[in-house]
C-alpha cells in the first residue's frame, strides 16, 4: 500500500513539474502574465473618491475576467500619499503592485522632498480620466453668475468660507486661484474628503466649494446648490447653461488626473500587459457610462504620452506651491 | 398610510426568494466577520462589494445591509467571551462584556447582547421609516460647531459622574487624545508627531490596533497574572433556568437599552460620527443615570445593552445620510456608498422619489434582516458557551494567535503588529496602575471627530469661542456638557460647605 502510495505520489510530482515547466515556457512564448493577486494601492482611505475609483475598476476587471489573478485594493492612506508612494517606491515586487493616484502624485514629493520620490520614475501604465472642478455656491444666496458670486465674496471679506478638501489641495489651489483673480479675501476651510465638503454647502456652513462635479451631483440635482462656472476648457455637457472660467475672460483650466501607475522598477513586459488591461477597462461600457455620470473628461493616456504630461503637470504643480508658499523655488 | 403602502411594496420585495436567501446569507457571514478579531463590517462589505456584481442591485445592497447587520451582532461575541473587540463597534461591550463573562456569566452577557442589539436594531429602523426624509435636515444642520459642543458632551459624561478617580480619568483621555493626533493634520496638510521619524507614524494609529493592543494583550496579561491561569469563565452552564433568569434581569435593564437605542441612532445620523462613538456615548449615559453607576467596568448588565443597542442602532441611523444626502455616516457606509455609484444608483436627496423600490426594499430588508440575525445569534450561543469551556491555558494562547492576526488583518502591515504589542503591555501597566483604561479608548475614537470640528469652528468664527455657545443647536449641548463636566467640582465645594455651615452650627 505505502509504495503504491509513494509510485502515485512520484507520478504526480512529474507530472506537475513536467505540465509546470511548460506552462512556464508557453507562458513565456506569449506575454507576461501576474503569476500571484495584484496589489492595487489606493493613495487615500477606504470610502474616498480615490478608493471608489479603486473598487469600480476591479469590479470591472473581475467582470470582464480581463486579469488571470485577482487585484486586491489595499488603501494607504497615511500623509496625503506619502505612505502610498513611499511603499510603492520600496516595492520588492514591482510586477504585481500597481496604485492609482491623483494630484497629490506630484504634490505631495515636492512637500516632503525627505521621501526621495520622483514621480516621474513610476510605470506609465494609464491616465483614465480626468476629473473637473466647479464653483458652486448655496440657491439661497440667489446667486447665479460668477459676477454677483464675486461682489457678494468682496462684501463679506475674510467672513467668505470657501469649503474644500485638504490643504495645499486642489480645492486649495483653486480658492487662492479665485482670490488672487478676483481680488477676494475668502478663508478657506479645509476638510477630509469632497463628500463632507458637499455637505458644508449644503448645510450652509460654508458660502461656496469648488467641488468636482461627482460630490456635489446629488445636491445639485435636488436643486439644493448652484453651479457658477468651471475649470474647464470647454463647457461640460452635464451643465450646459453653466460658463468656463476661460469664457469669463480668466485663462485658468485645471483638471485631477486620475492615473493608475505601476511601481518604479516594473518590467516591460509586466507594463505592457497592465496597459493591455486598462485599455479594455477604458474601453468597457462600466467605465464610459461612469466618466459621462460624473462628468468626468480626458481621453486614455499611455506609455509616453503619459509621461509627456507628467512632465507638464508637474511643472504646473510646482509653481503653483511656489506661488502659494507652500515650497521653496 | 401612504408610509404602510410603500412599506408593504418593500416587504414584498424583500421577501422574494433571492432576496430573502441573501438577507439570510448577509446575516451569518456577517457575524462571522464580526466576530473575528480584525475583520470588521467594513472590511467584510469592502471584500464582498465586487461580487454584488451577480445579482440586482437592490438584492446586493440588500446582501451587504445584512453583512453589515450580522456584523454589528458578532461583535459583541468576541468581545464577550475572547475580551477582543470583534469590530472597533464592539469596544464598548468588552468593558462590561468581559468581565461578566470572567465571573461565569458569559451566558447572560451573550443573550443580553443578542436582544440589546435587535431593541437597537428594530427601534431604528422604525425611527427611519417615519422620520428618514425630515432628519436629513437634522444632520446638515450640524456643522463644526454643533459636533464640537456634541463631543464634549461624549468626554463630559465620561468625566463627570464618574465613581473612578477623576484625576486619573482626565490623565487617561489625554494620553489617547495625543495617540490620536498621531498622523496627517487635515487643517495643516502636514503630518505631526511622527514619533522617532517612523514611517508608520505617517498615518494616524488605526483604532483596532489599539482596541486589540489593550484589550486582547493588555487585558489577558492581567487576566493571566490574577488568575494565575484559574478562572471562573469555563465555569459557565446552560440551563432553562438560567436563561428565565437571565431575561428577567435584560428586561428590567429597558432604561438603558431603549437610551443607548435612541442616542445611538442620532449619533448614527451624523456624518463623521458612526457606530464606535455612538456605543461609546451610550455607555457613559448609561453610567451617568445607572443607578449603580459603581457596577460598570465590573460586570454591569446596563454596560453591554446600553453600547449593543446602540451600536445597532447607529448602523441604521448611519445609512440615513448615506442614502438622502449621500454622505456616508460611518466607514461601512462610504464603502457601501461607492457599491450604490457602481450600480448606477445616484445617492442625494432624489434618491427617495427616483428610486422607491429601491430605498422601501432596502428599509423592509432591515427589518428582515434584524429578525434573522438575533434568531440565529441567540441559536449558537450555545456553541459560543461550550467554546469557553475550554481551559484557559488553551485560551490564552488562542486569543494572543487572534490578536496577532486581526492585528494583522485591519491594516496589512507588520508595523502595526509591533505597535500593536507595545500597546498591550502600555494597557496592561495602565490597569496594574490601576488607571481607567476606558476614557483612553474614548479619547481616541472621539479626538479625531472633535479636534477637525474645533479647529474648523474656530477658523469660521475667527478664533471667537462664542460660537459654541450662540448657535441654537450648540449652544445647550456646550452648556449642558459644562454643566456635567464641572458637575464633580460642584459637589465637593458644596459638601464643604456644608461641611463647615454643620460644623459652625
Amino acid at each position: 500500500m505505502k509504495t503504491f502510495v509513494r509510485k502515485l505520489l512520484g507520478v504526480g510530482i512529474t507530472v506537475g513539474l513536467v505540465s509546470g515547466f511548460t506552462a512556464i515556457a508557453g507562458k513565456t512564448a506569449l506575454a507576461w502574465e501576474p503569476v500571484k493577486p495584484i496589489q492595487f494601492v489606493v493613495m487615500a482611505g477606504k470610502g474616498g473618491g480615490a478608493d471608489k475609483l479603486a473598487r469600480l475598476i476591479q469590479s470591472i476587471i473581475e467582470k470582464h475576467k480581463l486579469s488571470p489573478k485577482p487585484v486586491t485594493p489595499i488603501n494607504k492612506p497615511g500623509g496625503s500619499g506619502a505612505e502610498a508612494l513611499v511603499y510603492m517606491k520600496n516595492h520588492k515586487d514591482a510586477d504585481h503592485a500597481i496604485m492609482v493616484t491623483l494630484n497629490s502624485f506630484y504634490t505631495t514629493p515636492m512637500r516632503q522632498p525627505k521621501l526621495g520620490v520622483d514621480p516621474l520614475t513610476f510605470a506609465p501604465i494609464a491616465r483614465m480620466a480626468e476629473d473637473t472642478f466647479v464653483l458652486w455656491v448655496h440657491k439661497d444666496t440667489g446667486i447665479k453668475t460668477v459676477d454677483e458670486y464675486v461682489k457678494a465674496a468682496k462684501a463679506a471679506g475674510n467672513k467668505w468660507i470657501m469649503a474644500g478638501t485638504g490643504k495645499a489641495s486642489e480645492d486649495n489651489l483653486l480658492a487662492d486661484f479665485l482670490n488672487a483673480a478676483y481680488g477676494l479675501n475668502m478663508k478657506y476651510v479645509p476638510y477630509k474628503g469632497g463628500g463632507k465638503v458637499a455637505k458644508q454647502l449644503a448645510g450652509k456652513h460654508a458660502n461656496s466649494t469648488v467641488n468636482n462635479p461627482s460630490e456635489a451631483l446629488g445636491f445639485y440635482e435636488a436643486g439644493t446648490v448652484v453651479p457658477l462656472a468651471s475649470f474647464t476648457d470647454e463647457r461640460l455637457p452635464m451643465f450646459k447653461d453653466t460658463p468656463t472660467f476661460k469664457e469669463l475672460g480668466q485663462d485658468f483650466v485645471y483638471y485631477m488626473q486620475r492615473s493608475v501607475v505601476g511601481a518604479p522598477g516594473m518590467s516591460k513586459d509586466a507594463l505592457a500587459f497592465y496597459q493591455g488591461v486598462f485599455k479594455k477597462v477604458y474601453e468597457s461600457t462600466e467605465w464610459q457610462t461612469y466618466i459621462k455620470k460624473k462628468s468626468l473628461q480626458g481621453d486614455l493616456l499611455q506609455g509616453d504620452a503619459l509621461v509627456t504630461y507628467w512632465k507638464r503637470e508637474n511643472e504646473v504643480h510646482r509653481k503653483m506651491l511656489v506661488k502659494m508658499g507652500a515650497i521653496k523655488g | 398610510m401612504e408610509l404602510i403602502g410603500l412599506l408593504s411594496d418593500g416587504f414584498l420585495v424583500a421577501f422574494e426568494p433571492l432576496n430573502l436567501g441573501l438577507i439570510v446569507l448577509g446575516v451569518v457571514v456577517g457575524l462571522f466577520v464580526g466576530a473575528m478579531p480584525g475583520l470588521g463590517s467594513v472590511n467584510g462589505v469592502a471584500i464582498l462589494l465586487p461580487m454584488t456584481f451577480l445579482v440586482p442591485p437592490a438584492s446586493a445592497i440588500m446582501f451587504l445591509a445584512a453583512l453589515y447587520y450580522g456584523a454589528m451582532y458578532g461583535g459583541a461575541i468576541s468581545s464577550i467571551t475572547l475580551g477582543i473587540p470583534g469590530a472597533s463597534t464592539a469596544v464598548a461591550t468588552t468593558f462590561d462584556g468581559r468581565p461578566l463573562a470572567m465571573s461565569g456569566e458569559a451566558d447572560k452577557a451573550l443573550i443580553a447582547a443578542a436582544l440589546a442589539s435587535f431593541a437597537g436594531g428594530t427601534i431604528s429602523i422604525v425611527l427611519f421609516t417615519l422620520f428618514a426624509p425630515p432628519l436629513a435636515s437634522v444632520a446638515l444642520d450640524f456643522g463644526d460647531p454643533e459636533i464640537f459642543s456634541l463631543m464634549i458632551l461624549a468626554f463630559a459624561t465620561f468625566v463627570g459622574l464618574s465613581g473612578d478617580d477623576i484625576a486619573k480619568t482626565i490623565f487617561s483621555i489625554c494620553i489617547g487624545m495625543v495617540m490620536s493626533a498621531i498622523g496627517f493634520d487635515i487643517i495643516s496638510g502636514e503630518p505631526r508627531l511622527v514619533l522617532f521619524d517612523l514611517i508608520g507614524f505617517q498615518s494616524k494609529i488605526n483604532f483596532l490596533v489599539l482596541a486589540i493592543g489593550i484589550y486582547g494583550i493588555g487585558e489577558m496579561m492581567w487576566t493571566i497574572e490574577v488568575s494565575r491561569g484559574d478562572n471562573m469563565m469555563s465555569k459557565v452552564t446552560v440551563s432553562v433556568e438560567r436563561v428565565m433568569n437571565n431575561l428577567k434581569i435584560i428586561w428590567g435593564t429597558w432604561k438603558a437599552w431603549l437610551m443607548g437605542s435612541v442616542l445611538g441612532f442620532f449619533v448614527g445620523i451624523l456624518p463623521a460620527a458612526g457606530a464606535t462613538p455612538g456605543s461609546l456615548m451610550a455607555y457613559g449615559v448609561a453610567k451617568m443615570t445607572s443607578r449603580e453607576p459603581h457596577m460598570f467596568g465590573k460586570g454591569a448588565v446596563e454596560g453591554v445593552v446600553a453600547p449593543e443597542a446602540a451600536n445597532n442602532a447607529a448602523s441604521t441611523g448611519s445609512m440615513l445620510p448615506m442614502l438622502t444626502l449621500g454622505i456616508p455616516g460611518s466607514p461601512t457606509t462610504a464603502v457601501l456608498l461607492g457599491g450604490m455609484v457602481i450600480w448606477g444608483l445616484q445617492p442625494g436627496p432624489r434618491l427617495f422619489v427616483t428610486e422607491t423600490d429601491f430605498v422601501w426594499g432596502l428599509i423592509a430588508s432591515l427589518y428582515a434582516a434584524n429578525l434573522f440575525a438575533v434568531i440565529i445569534n441567540i441559536a449558537f450561543i450555545p456553541l459560543f458557551l461550550w467554546f469557553l469551556k475550554t481551559p484557559f491555558t488553551i485560551l490564552a494562547p488562542l486569543i494572543f494567535v487572534l490578536s496577532m492576526v486581526g492585528g494583522y488583518a485591519s491594516t496589512e502591515r507588520m508595523f502595526d503588529v509591533w505597535l500593536m504589542l507595545i500597546l498591550g503591555v502600555g494597557g496592561y501597566l495602565l490597569r496594574k496602575l490601576d488607571y481607567p483604561v476606558a476614557p483612553a479608548v474614548l479619547a481616541i475614537v472621539l479626538g479625531p471627530i472633535a479636534e477637525p470640528a474645533l479647529r474648523q469652528s474656530l477658523l469660521i468664527s475667527g478664533g471667537d469661542v462664542m460660537v459654541f455657545f450662540n448657535r441654537p443647536i450648540a449652544g445647550p449641548i456646550t452648556i449642558i456638557a459644562l454643566v456635567l463636566l464641572f458637575l464633580p467640582a460642584f459637589q465637593l465645594v458644596w459638601r464643604r460647605m456644608r461641611g463647615k455651615g454643620q460644623a459652625a452650627g
